[in-house]
């Protein structure tokens, strides 16, 4: 049952092949089972789960369930969630039960799906391999020593390893998508403003973006139904109408033109990535699409650009974090200034500070012009550049990051190397459109991904190529061993 | 050395919404520690701003009053600072782009002038909590109900030279906020909070001086009082050679002294960038035109009616126009009177002065403009003189009826029966012989002066009912 | 752009962050790797170029003037470090 894709869950549990409890005690005892060797999640609440499964068994009685009803689906640990924990990954919030739910997790509520539990993360969202988590961190399930990718590691992990059948995650940068691509999901990342960013933990304000992750493309649409549209409690969310994002995906691809960034292709791309994705160009080719030579020239720039506004943006979201009202609080501050420094040198980790640090600076007296205000210019150009690409094609195609996974530890000490693997992602935040990763080749047993670019509130033609490229290849299907494990066929 | 005092003011005008600028708790003064702070108002996790469309009216409807250029495209901003109040580490406001641009409105002075001052800017912004100092074993409780109530944040011109005009600009701005509706105006709830900045400069040379900063200053009575102190503690320093230096100070009202700062002593950088969770506020002009459409008449254009349309001095008409509510009170009791003149007099005198003595605004005057208005109806009809209407608006006031009630009730009716009228005359001059004589001795100047004590016997004698005119025409005829 | 130990210092005090004596210089060294990355974008023109603090150029929504927040202390302040009478205890804060 584990390795049931989301739309066919959706199949046997209306017409009763299973129960909803059947499923999720079905995860949840591969979750005791199996994560002790990913450390996916943060948190699990099997009772809750498990009463909100026989709640959604009742609906399904009734006939008249909400499309995911009875699904269970694993949070991104950013997503705050009533009366059960929301740790952002954080010491800083390690005790922190908040009263209210996300946005996000409202809608999966409405529309009837089970949560499992909280993924596993990079702490505050800032990193690209998950190793930055207050609880350790996340292993890749096609190999162990592998990191899964960041910062929505955990959530890819899950999934890869059958865990979840999906799972919420969150992209400031690329963080939906490298993960995806290095545990061999699909995952997309919205149009900037098509999901509410109400009650997810800021990072970038500017740059957040809540999507889904699962294996299919059809199973992201099936999640992008629940999760997009308009939240007036969130003055950045798009009143742009949403669509019902399952009706394009069999659309053929005849006459689609798919742009290849020469920038995307060049010295930075590890070679035998590059082939996967130049078969999956060709596959996308045979599927009728025309392969067009396009030019990104400011790609250079979106490294040093989202360096700037990310932990800009991030240094004062996270000034809330102050000891008084929620979260940690050093022991006994002797005076205020004491409680803030020791609250914000404890409660944060290394990576987490460094960014605060750079961004306090590059927003300081003096500072200002050359840094922030620069980038936001450069940050201009960079979509202007997208704009004139989308002139000639449809989508833009191209690798999802530079090699596949690497080892825990390769790179955790050197930061810039870590901003480097998301090279080819962080453009998409920065102009606010919509990318999606799809599973798209194998180095050795390392998953390759194929990043899909598209217009602003395009995400339909996105699932539309990546399910017409799904239905003709089977990476999507492929499983890591390790998750074959003691349980292999499920528990039901 | 002469010095010139350069004062600019900085006002921090609560906006009367309903609910706070950026969330939807209510903004009522007075309730329990933290009962109206909600998920936005504590900054919790996740939580984001939605901009009150009452708030960004309310600001337009400010510029509009003050002739400004409106920013059709205004920009809030994060201003970072560090302070327990203040729970999300960050200030939303306005720096590079404020809604309201410059402007100028008209002051009155003490001496009856008046003059035009400038306003810089005047931009929305959200207000922090309050830190109460009470001992909590050594510590500060935080009560954050007041955080995210809407400011608007008025910036005048440093144009003001005196503590006086100060405190001129400051009643002006009053009158105009409550006059446009914008806001209550309470002082006492702080509704209008005042930082001031005073740098001084030889008379007669254009260059500024560094300049003081005194924070929070809350009633117009402490604003005179902390800019005097502080023009006096800046000219002994100027005038012993020594440089002041610029800061942040404190006015403490119990030792009527301005002090430094402490929490401000590290110079402060604000690190101001664009709000990410808010958009550009674009406005058009057919939302300004709306609310140009339906401004109020505005303070300047109602005294130049009242002188007008009333014929009032431009005294009276700069004190009943001082405020809406009291300007409405008057008009109402002209429109129930119908004479302009006597009623000026009774809002002024007798009105404004018990409110006065019983520490009262217009707003819970226990008598209304009706009736009011009835009251000097019956002067002017004659049914009582105006001595005894002040015992009649007395009773009013005490709320024992209406006018006519009163006066029936206390059988106060002024005495015009003639054949009554001529009893009492009579009465009074036969018991007044000597002085009757004394009148027919005298000449005409003198007999002016000797029939006041008749007129004041009757009056004592009717209980000061008796018609004065009626009383003088039957003394004059009696008196031969 | 190389950055000195006392900026960070000045920088960390503006944060609210506190960096132990023996982490100043490792700290500093990481920063100046970053702050020498991003320096690229001095090499780009970018006059007469709009800032871009949004990516899709929206402008702001206006919330109708209503309450619709009710009183939810008692589960906030559950979650809170330290709090009596209904209020949030911090160190003493000084004027």
């Amino acid at each position: 049952m584990h390795t049931n894709s989301v739309a066919q869950l959706i199949e046997g549990l209306r017409e009763r092949q299973f129960s909803s409890v059947e499923v999720t005690q079905g995860f949840l005892d591969r979750i005791d089972a199996l994560d002790g060797l990913y450390n996916s999640f943060i948190s699990v609440d099997a009772s809750a789960a498990l009463h909100a499964a026989a709640a959604a068994d009742k609906r399904l009685a009734t006939g008249e369930a909400p499309p995911l009803t009875g699904i269970p689906i694993a949070h991104k640990d950013i997503f705050c969630t009533d009366g059960m924990r929301t740790s952002c990954g954080s010491r800083m919030l390690d005790n922190f039960v908040p009263p209210y739910d996300a946005t996000v997790i409202q809608r999966f509520r409405a529309a009837g799906a089970v949560m499992l539990g909280k993924t596993n993360m990079d702490e505050f969202a800032m990193g690209s391999s998950n190793e930055s988590s207050f609880y350790g961190p996340v292993r890749n399930p096609w190999d162990t020593g592998l990191v899964p990718g960041g910062s929505s590691g955990g959530s890819a992990a899950a999934v890869a390893a059958m865990l979840a059948p999906a799972a919420t995650g969150t992209d400031t940068g690329g963080s939906i998508r490298q993960p995806a691509a290095f545990c061999g999901i699909t995952g997309l990342k919205p149009t900037y403003g098509r999901v509410s960013r109400l009650g997810m933990v800021a990072f970038a304000s500017s740059l957040d973006q809540a999507g889904p992750m699962a294996h299919s493309a059809q199973d992201c649409a099936l999640l992008l139904n629940a999760m997009a549209g308009h939240d007036p409690l969130d003055s950045t969310s798009s009143c742009t109408d949403t669509e019902d994002y399952c009706n394009a995906l069999d659309n053929n691809l005849q006459g689609l033109r798919i742009g290849l960034p020469d920038e995307y292709f060049g010295d930075g791309l590890d070679s035998a990535t590059g082939e996967c994705i130049n078969g999956a160009l060709r596959e996308l080719e045979a599927l009728g699409a025309t392969l067009v030579q396009v030019s990104l020239p400011h790609s250079a720039l979106t490294v040093p650009a989202y360096y700037i506004i990310a932990p800009a943006e991030a240094s004062t979201n996270l000034s809330r974090y102050d000891g008084v009202r929620y979260g940690y609080r050093c022991p006994d501050p002797v005076d205020l200034h004491d409680l803030y420094t020791r609250t914000r040198e404890q409660g944060f980790g290394d990576e987490v500070k460094r960014r605060i640090l750079v961004g306090t600076y590059a927003l300081s007296a003096g500072y200002y012009d050359a840094y922030y205000k620069k980038a936001q210019q450069v940050r201009r150009l960079i979509k202007q550049d997208f704009m004139n690409c989308f002139e000639q094609v449809d989508i833009i195609a191209g690798p999802t990051t530079p090699g596949p996974a690497f080892a825990l530890g390769a790179k955790s000490d050197d930061p810039i190397a870590m901003y480097l693997e998301d090279v080819y992602t962080l453009a998409v935040n920065l102009a606010g459109l919509p990318g999606m990763s799809v599973p798209a080749g194998l180095v050795g047993d390392k998953p390759v991904g194929l990043q899909l670019i598209g217009r602003h509130f395009d995400e339909s033609r996105l699932l539309n190529v990546a399910h017409r490229f799904q239905q003709a290849t089977d990476w999507h299907l492929r499983r890591p061993e390790s998750a074959a494990g003691p349980l292999t066929g499920g528990a039901a | 050395m002469q010095w010139e005092p350069v004062i600019g003011l900085e006002v921090h005008l609560q906006l009367a919404t309903h609910s706070k600028i950026f969330s939807g708790s209510p903004t009522t003064f007075g309730a329990e520690p933290n009962t109206q702070a909600s998920a936005v108002d504590l900054a919790m996790p996740g939580m984001l701003p939605v901009l009150n469309e009452q708030a960004v009216s309310f600001a337009v409807r400010f510029g509009l009053g003050i002739g400004a250029v409106i920013g059709k495209r205004s920009v809030f901003d994060r201003k970072n600072y560090f302070y327990p109040d203040l729970p999300k580490g960050y200030q939303i406001s306005q720096f590079e782009a404020p809604i309201v641009g410059r402007g100028s409105f008209e002051i009155l002075l003490e001496d009856g002038s008046s003059r035009i001052v400038g306003i810089t800017r005047a931009h929305l912004e959200e207000d922090a909590g309050k830190s109460l100092h009470e001992d909590f074993h050594g510590q500060s409780g935080i009560d954050l109900n007041r955080a995210g109530t809407p400011l608007l944040e008025i910036v005048s011109e440093p144009e003001i030279h005196s503590a006086a005009e100060a405190v001129a600009y400051l009643k002006a701005l009053h009158s105009l906020v409550t006059y446009l509706g914008i806001s209550d105006g309470n002082m006492a709830e702080g509704s209008m909070r005042c930082d001031v900045n005073i740098s001084l400069r030889p008379v007669g040379s254009g260059i500024l001086g560094t300049r003081a900063e005194i924070k929070n200053v809350n009633s117009f009575r402490f604003v005179e009082k902390a800019i005097r102190h502080e023009i006096e503690r800046q000219s002994e320093i100027l005038d012993d050679g020594g440089e002041v230096v610029q800061e942040t100070r404190l006015y403490d009202a119990e030792r009527d002294e301005t002090r430094p700062m402490r929490s401000k002593e590290v110079a402060n950088d604000y690190r101001y960038f664009p709000e990410p969770d808010l958009l550009p506020v674009v406005i058009d002009d057919a939302y300004i035109q709306a609310i140009r459409d339906a401004l109020p008449e505005l303070p300047g254009d109602k005294r130049q009616r009242f002188t007008e349309q009333y014929s009032l001095s431009k005294y009276d008409a700069n004190v009943l126009a001082d405020s809406r509510a009291l300007a409405d009170y008057y008009e109402a009791v002209v429109a129930e009177c119908g004479d302009a003149k006597i009623a000026a007099n009774w809002v002024q005198v007798e009105l404004l002065g018990q409110l006065n003595r019983d520490e009262r605004t217009i707003g819970n005057c226990p008598v209304s403009a009706t009736d009011l208005g009835a009251l000097i109806s019956r002067i002017l009809d004659k049914s009582i003189s105006g001595k005894i209407a002040k015992q009649v608006f007395e009773a009013m006031w005490q709320g024992e009826g209406s006018a006519d009630g009163i006066i029936a009730a206390r059988g106060l009716q002024q005495v015009s029966d003639s054949g009554a009228l001529e009893t009492i005359v009579d009465e009074v001059l036969a018991a007044s012989a000597a002085q009757v004589q004394q009148y027919l001795d005298a000449d005409d100047a003198k007999r002016k002066k000797l029939v006041g004590f008749f007129v004041g016997q009757v009056m004592k004698l009717s209980k000061g009912q008796a018609n004065p005119q009626m009383v003088n025409e039957l003394l004059a005829k009696k008196l031969v | 752009m190389s950055i000195e130990q006392n900026e960070i210092a000045k920088i960390a005090e503006l944060a609210r962050i506190r960096i132990a004596g023996e982490q100043i210089g490792q700290v500093t060294e990481r920063i100046a790797e970053i702050l020498q990355m991003v320096e690229q974008l001095q090499a780009v023109n970018t006059d007469n170029i709009e800032p871009m603090a949004n990516p899709l150029d929206a402008t702001q929504k206006l919330r109708p003037d209503i309450v619709t927040e009710e009183n939810r202390r008692d589960a906030f302040q559950a979650i809170a470090p330290a709090v009596e009478n209904g209020l949030y205890l911090v160190p003493k804060v000084i004027e």
